[in-house]
């Protein structure tokens, strides 16, 4: 259920269709996630899971299961 | 101040970058055909023995020929530069290059910001990132700097004029406590500086990093020495950093010291300033053109380049930080007319 949760993080953030899968998106791997939509991707990441990333993680989320190796760091339990 | 990235004294640094660099010519040249002939044209047979005798580009040519040192489809990013007239630099990144860049870009200002982000001032408007398809070189700049933020913060409204409001709204929030302004120096003067005196405003608790040039202020008779008084004594702003760096060395920045006055270099990048005559390296003090050198660029051949700017060296292995410290006196009189924003790009995972 928790990692629905990113699902829909990212698909909100990202503008991305419900019935298009997110688990394998890599950041700058398609238009969506640019620079910019970054930005909002950290900060709603952020607000879902009421974490505060430091500027090495926001540098490091670089693709779906990074974020997600990133929130468990932060003791965040995302089990499917 | 936590450092980890100015921490090597001035032999130690040449040393290292002396045999990263060697490699590095020799990784271009079997990667870069246009490179290797150029290397070719020079007669460089041997590794330089020393730093100062590292083959250069100059920064020129990224704007006349495609310098590329990896396969066409390991490209990511292709960077270009503002230019206000003429060609513009085409810069290009595979994805280590690209993720190298903007991590150490992170550990060089973690050394004046922190590792945290920080509430994030931006001296501009978010229309400058408006338009995903084209960002213009001031756009792409605000974006490289976002990372290091939150909760952000821009100072311009639709119209481009600083809304009073909001900022002290953003103050009243973030005020007390360490926060971080970013922006163009000319944006900061003309908009953030004139604002906070007139409203009364306090920035004691700002970190400013800033870039682009003195060019457009020099008409208000305000140099980096002025900046810097007058924002202190108008607004308490003291935590002040000018950085110089460019696209065709994304990543790599000149920080300013905590004292002002001078740019550093980190450790995995240098300075020499050349005597535009004799080609020779310039005693300290002495004005000339300023070469920089890196070790980022591993995806186009950008590691040593004379760039077309004016600086001088004030000292070595005696300031804030280790190494040479320097300024940037200007544009050599004959360059080509470039946008003042016309710094690095991106900056971005």
């Amino acid at each position: 259920m928790e990692l629905e949760r990113l699902r829909k993080v990212f698909r909100n953030s990202l503008e991305i269709p419900n019935e298009l899968p997110v688990d394998d998106l890599e950041y700058r791997g398609s238009a969506q996630w640019d620079s910019l939509a970054h930005m909002s991707l950290v900060a709603a990441i952020e607000d879902e899971f009421e974490v505060m990333l430091d500027t090495d993680e926001v540098i490091d989320l670089s693709s779906f299961h990074r974020a997600q190796q990133i929130l468990e760091k932060h003791g965040v339990v995302l089990a499917d | 101040m936590l450092t980890d990235v100015f921490t090597l004294p001035q032999p130690d640094k040449e040393k290292q970058l002396r045999d990263e660099l060697n490699a590095l010519v020799s990784h271009h040249r079997r990667s870069c055909p246009p490179y290797a002939r150029i290397m070719d044209a020079l007669d460089v047979s041997e590794e330089a023995p020393t730093v100062a005798e590292l083959p250069w580009l100059p920064v020129r040519l990224f704007k006349t020929k495609k310098l590329v040192s990896v396969p066409e489809d390991q490209v990511i990013r292709v960077l270009t530069s503002s230019g206000t007239t003429g060609a513009v630099s085409r810069i290009h990144l595979d994805r280590a290059a690209a993720s190298t860049q903007s991590r150490m870009l992170a550990r060089t200002l973690a050394t004046v910001l922190g590792p945290r982000r920080l509430p994030m001032l931006v001296v501009e408007g978010r229309g400058v990132v408006g338009d995903r398809r084209s960002y213009s070189a001031r756009g792409a700049g605000a974006l490289g700097m976002v990372n290091f933020g939150r909760d952000h913060h821009w100072l311009l409204d639709a119209d481009g004029r600083p809304d009073v409001e909001a900022l002290r709204a953003f103050l009243d929030r973030h005020g007390r406590a360490p926060f971080l302004i970013f922006g163009f120096t000319f944006m900061v003067w003309s908009y953030l500086y004139e604002v906070a005196c007139e409203h009364g405003l306090d920035l004691s608790q700002g970190i400013l990093v800033h870039s682009g040039g003195w060019k457009k202020l020099a008409d208000r008779a305000v140099d980096n020495t002025e900046f810097r008084r007058r924002f202190g004594v108008d607004t308490g702003l003291t935590r002040i950093h000018n950085f110089y760096g460019m696209v065709e060395q994304i990543g790599t920045v000149f920080l300013e010291g905590p004292e002002g006055g001078s740019l550093y270099c980190p450790d995995f990048a240098d300075v020499i300033i050349r005597d535009p005559v004799t080609w020779q390296e310039a005693p300290v003090g002495t004005p000339g053109v300023i070469e920089v050198l890196s070790t980022l660029p591993t995806s186009y051949p950008g590691h040593v380049l004379l760039t077309e700017d004016l600086g001088v060296v004030h000292g070595i292995d005696d300031g804030n930080w280790p190494g040479k410290r320097f300024s940037v006196l200007g544009r050599l009189p004959r360059a080509e007319a470039r946008g003042c924003s016309d710094t690095y790009q991106g900056g971005t995972p």
